[in-house]
């Protein structure tokens, strides 16, 4: 059972890593990248590392991927392609997911309540010891990471702004 | 724990590897830094698959900080691009070559 999940996970990794590369499409690419991500996502969770899973899909899918996402169509590079031609598609698409939230929401209405996870109390889970690691052994690094965290906002900012004088000129 | 520590290794050392060959063969900037992208995924599979193997979590803390380096690398990559694209009007790596002129 293990090795047909990894089995399943490393085939999409490999093949979606290499369409990151090959794609001549940069927005391809970028997509690509996110069906990667959720795959190693999903890596994680069969090396019960659920903590890291989540993360990986709030942070790299979530805000990496999204600001990837901006600056490819900040800059309009390939202008040549119009995505007008997809909007059947997107709309198709657009139409069953928003259908099976709706199901999802009366279902969660009128059904009993799912039941909650089988052992509340089961020990420290992953989430917990990454947290003891990271606040006790791990707390200087933590620090560290706040501040390059800081250092690179500042610097984001200063690079992707305007000069002030050149709108003057 | 059935599937063997050299899977992942093998998984991680071929996507490491398509980042590297991404990087050196694309033009386009930030397909360079998706490259870089998968390439610090590759780091990461490694420290949870090794994390896993060896019951120690401080690899998957050090995946936490990897993911910091990684959103702060991704703020200030597409910081430059932008003011790349702002003074060239070009993201393709051939025609940055101003030091060469």
């Amino acid at each position: 059972m293990d090795h047909i999940f990894f089995f399943y996970f490393a085939a999409v990794i490999a093949g979606t890593s290499i369409l990151v590369v090959a794609l001549r499409n940069p927005v391809y690419s970028a997509l690509s990248l996110l069906i990667m991500f959720f795959h190693v996502a999903g890596l994680y969770v069969t090396l019960h590392a659920e903590f890291l899973a989540a993360v990986q899909i709030v942070v790299y899918a979530g805000a990496i991927l999204v600001l990837y996402l901006f600056v490819v169509m900040l800059l309009s590079i390939k202008s040549e392609e119009r995505y007008h031609n997809q909007l059947p598609v997107a709309g198709l698409l657009g139409v069953v997911l928003c259908t099976e939230v709706i199901l999802l929401l009366i279902q969660s209405q009128t059904g009993a309540a799912a039941p909650a996870a089988s052992n509340p109390v089961a020990g420290p889970g992953n989430t917990e010891m990454i947290g003891e690691a990271l606040y006790s052994t791990y707390l200087f690094p933590f620090e560290v990471a706040s501040l390059i965290l800081l250092v690179a906002m500042i610097g984001a900012i200063i690079l992707a702004k305007k000069d002030i004088n050149e709108p003057v000129q | 724990m059935a599937v063997p520590l050299s899977y992942y290794l093998i998984l991680s050392g071929f996507v490491f590897l398509t980042g590297v060959v991404g990087v050196l063969i694309r033009r386009n900037i930030i397909v360079i830094l998706l490259s870089v992208e998968l390439m610090l995924n590759a780091t990461n599979i490694n420290f949870v698959a090794f994390s896993e193997y060896f019951h120690n979590v401080a690899g998957q803390v050090f995946v936490f900080f990897a993911l910091t380096v990684a959103a702060a690398e991704v703020a200030v990559g597409l910081a430059i691009i932008i003011a790349l694209h702002r003074s060239n009007s070009s993201i393709y790596v051939d025609d940055l070559n101003l030091l060469k002129r």
